[in-house]
């Protein structure tokens, strides 16, 4: 098999196993009760998946992320919720806050 | 109350330009770069972008693969990545499916379900009215496939002119405003969750890097939903 062919055959099998997840979410989502307990336990679960997603991406992060060190990672978001809180939770202006300091330290840092 | 299909699908377009394009645009851009860097053709940039749509999935994919492992690893570890797209389709589809006349639909919407229109959903469905969330779903989803997808392209040609900082910076705004977008999460369920999730997904990957994540939101979840229950009766 050549690259390319390689290549389609993984980008494909990794959209059909990313869909198993999105086919068995609608799948279990018919009988399901907005207003009811399984409905606020799957938000639950929702949001607890985000969340550990959002800090494992942060903390241990795939990719040449890793090269720049853990402090700079955290500075930059802290900064930006500190400017959501702060500054009336405007979201642009949190992650424009947030990403101008990541930048500006892995520029000094010369990272 | 938003009660028509037409205020709702120009509710959708103001609220995804804007946040929600900007941001898609620029982290599918270090998406892009990415994946011109690891010889993967356009085409399968794109169609990883539209396929996956959800970034964590696609870096997870071509990291993987980089590194050496074995494509049903890689495919593995892409899918795991992005396992919430099955609590998040499960909490959210219920909330639209008034105005779904066959439910064969789903099957089709939910390819488009990704963070951005899960939030705003959670956000603005309140105001409006069952049959027509349908609608504003359709809409905001589209005009954020739109931008993820450019912004693939943009970064799939505009290569190497932006420095390093910038570069691992455009990798970074990813964690970053999914930092954000949940942090202004204000239901208590939800806040008990997050809380939990913070400390139980990095724990969760150092005991198992394929499945840790999926396992941090079941058990975390149920704690947080226990909690919830159980504070709000004593209360």
């Amino acid at each position: 098999m050549d690259t390319a062919t390689t290549l389609w055959i993984l980008v494909i099998a990794s959209i059909l196993a990313t869909y198993l997840w999105r086919f068995l979410g609608t799948l279990f989502s018919r009988r399901i009760d907005p207003d009811g307990a399984l409905f606020q336990w799957v938000t639950c679960v929702s949001y607890c998946m985000l969340a550990g997603l959002i800090s494992r991406m942060i903390l241990v992060p795939v990719g040449s992320l890793v090269e720049v060190p853990l402090w700079i990672r955290l500075v930059g978001v802290m900064v930006g919720l500190t400017v959501f809180f702060i500054a009336g939770r405007i979201m642009l202006l949190a992650v424009g806050s947030g990403l101008a300091v990541f930048i500006g330290l892995a520029t000094v840092l010369n990272i | 109350m938003i009660d028509h299909p037409k205020p709702a699908c120009i509710r959708a377009v103001k609220d995804a330009l804007g946040f929600p394009s900007i941001m898609l645009c620029a982290s599918m851009m270090g998406f892009g770069s990415l994946a011109q860097q690891s010889g993967y053709s356009l085409g399968m940039a794109l169609s990883l972008t539209a396929g996956i749509w959800g970034l964590p999935g696609q870096v997870a994919m071509i990291e993987f693969h980089a590194s050496g492992a074995s494509i049903l690893f890689a495919v593995l570890a892409s899918s795991l990545a992005n396992a919430r797209f099955m609590p998040m389709a499960v909490s959210f589809l219920p909330l639209i499916r008034d105005g779904v006349r066959h439910y064969g639909w789903m099957f089709v919407l939910v390819q488009m379900l990704s963070l951005n229109p899960w939030a705003a959903g959670q956000r603005v469905f309140p105001g409006i009215i069952t049959s027509v969330r349908v609608y504003y779903y359709v809409v905001f989803a589209l005009v954020c496939m739109a931008a993820g997808l450019t912004g693939t392209a943009i970064g799939y040609f505009g290569i190497g002119n932006i420095g390093r900082p910038a570069a691992l910076g455009l990798l970074f705004l990813n964690p970053l405003f999914f930092s954000v977008m949940i942090a202004g999460t204000r239901m208590r369920p939800a806040m008990i969750a997050i809380l939990i999730g913070i400390p139980l997904g990095p724990i969760f990957h150092y005991l198992s890097s394929d499945w840790g994540l999926l396992a941090a939101g079941l058990i975390g979840g149920s704690f947080a939903f226990w909690i919830h229950r159980k504070t709000k009766k004593e209360a």
